[in-house]
């Protein structure tokens, strides 16, 4: 299985994230204050900028997680507005946490997530072996794991539930100069193989080696964008 | 996928790392069955314990409620698989029913452990004919836990204080529970002097109880999470 989306619908000329003067409220303070945005399929975007300044939330809105209170978006084609839970299903958010269960094994927790998408054994097995996960990792609970490899166990879940596009926050956080390596290269692998991928990191020197692009967010606002 | 699919592959999910983690086992029934002795200490005179035994049966069951439903929120909020599930659009409603259906299970097999203490340490009986009454008890009672310990331990998981607010928000709660309860099982028993056909009013209480907690609890389920 290739680390692409299986199951992608969006055809290859519109753009996978497509945000015009967005709005985002996080209680009463809007945190995204009219972001444009346009990202292709296949880029690494950087979102670089200070504490506070909207990148958390700009990836959470991509992911259909908070609602679009004033301006446009399209993600994956689908409507910001009206298709959030489509929206949400097409898309993987790795925040902080890795989502994974500690007392379950790398194989189970893989599964459990390939099995919410009716996955096959097959895909499941291939996601962990293209994010080296398996083998003698397969059957350790998660717990017992290095910070490197639980990311890899979350990006794995990624792949086999086919998410089409990786919103990424802070991903080189608590990695080990290997870990980061091995990150960064499963990560220009998903995007060579026509992932879209979007992150948000303060290490700008190594996340910008990995991006294909950088935009700042500052103050709610997206400017410029650089290549 | 169906929601009833994503259901079982929650509460497979959750069985599964109980019986990694075995707590049910080393913790909760040894916490129950604690309970039950030192109920036995302060009520020492043998007719009162035989005369309170349902009750304590099901205060012990109470107890240790809490106790399950902190530990099965507290593995989705460890590495933040809650938000995980809800970022993947996996159905709240589903999550809600697996997450009550593995607890269901377990609770089940602390509820008959509870009732063979109570029939060694306050010398009960289960007359024949009260073990449909008996049964049926058990199952509307333990669905009514469920659906009320998981809406509430989902509450609960996005608040600081949790454990000190999950047993305010859950036991006055699943106090119809307790008292039907009680009384059913007294009936089955034949606690003093109640007979069989006292008990059926109390199970169809239960029964209600039971399919409005769940029916409400998986419409509420997203929402509450969700904020």
């Amino acid at each position: 299985m290739d680390l692409e989306p299986s199951n992608s619908d969006i055809e290859d000329h519109k753009p996978v994230v497509a945000l015009h003067d967005a709005v985002a409220v996080l209680g009463q303070f809007p945190a995204l204050a009219g972001a444009s945005l346009t990202v292709r399929r296949g880029e690494i975007v950087l979102l670089r900028g200070p504490n506070g300044a909207g990148k958390t939330t700009l990836l959470r809105l991509c992911a259909g997680l908070l609602p679009l209170v004033r301006g446009t978006g399209q993600i994956l084609g689908l409507d910001l507005t009206t298709q959030r839970e489509s929206v949400r299903r097409n898309v993987g958010l790795l925040g902080h946490q890795n989502g994974l269960y500690f007392d379950l094994t790398v194989g189970e927790n893989v599964r459990f997530w390939g099995a919410t998408v009716g996955a096959t054994e097959a895909e499941i097995a291939t996601a962990m072996e293209r994010l080296g996960v398996a083998d003698r990792l397969v059957d350790l609970p998660v717990r017992q794991l290095s910070a490197g490899q639980k990311r890899r166990t979350a990006l794995a879940c990624l792949v086999v539930r086919r998410a089409q596009l990786w919103l990424l926050d802070e991903p080189h956080a608590g990695l080990d100069a290997s870990a980061r390596d091995e990150l960064d290269a499963t990560l220009r692998e998903a995007a060579g193989s026509g992932a879209t991928i979007i992150v948000a990191s303060h290490e700008l020197e190594r996340a910008g080696a990995l991006s294909t692009r950088a935009v700042d967010v500052v103050a709610g606002q997206i400017y410029g964008e650089q290549s | 996928m169906s929601t009833w699919r994503i259901a079982r592959l929650v509460a497979v999910k959750d069985l599964r790392i109980e019986a990694h983690s075995r707590v049910l086992i080393n913790q909760v029934l040894p916490f129950a069955g604690v309970t039950m002795v030192i109920f036995a200490f302060a009520l020492d005179a043998d007719s009162v314990l035989e005369r309170v035994a349902p009750g304590l049966v099901w205060l012990a069951t109470m107890f240790s409620l809490l106790v399950l439903v902190q530990r099965s929120f507290a593995v989705e909020t460890d590495d933040g698989a809650l938000d995980a599930m809800r970022v993947a659009g996996l159905d709240p409603k589903a999550i809600y029913l697996g997450k009550a259906a593995a607890l269901s299970v377990e609770l089940l097999i602390l509820e008959v452990v509870l009732l063979l203490t109570a029939v060694i340490l306050y010398r009960q009986t289960i007359p024949l004919d009260g073990v449909v009454l008996l049964v049926l008890t058990l199952l509307t009672a333990t669905c009514g836990l469920a659906a009320v310990g998981t809406l509430y331990g989902g509450l609960a998981s996005g608040f600081k204080g949790r454990e000190t607010l999950l047993p305010l928000l859950t036991l006055p709660a699943v106090a119809p529970v307790l008292i039907g309860a009680t009384r059913a099982v007294e009936s089955a028993l034949g606690t003093a002097g109640a007979v069989v056909s006292d008990g059926w009013p109390w199970v169809g209480l239960l029964a209600v109880f039971a399919v409005a907690f769940g029916v409400g609890g998986s419409l509420a389920f997203g929402p509450l999470i969700d904020e």
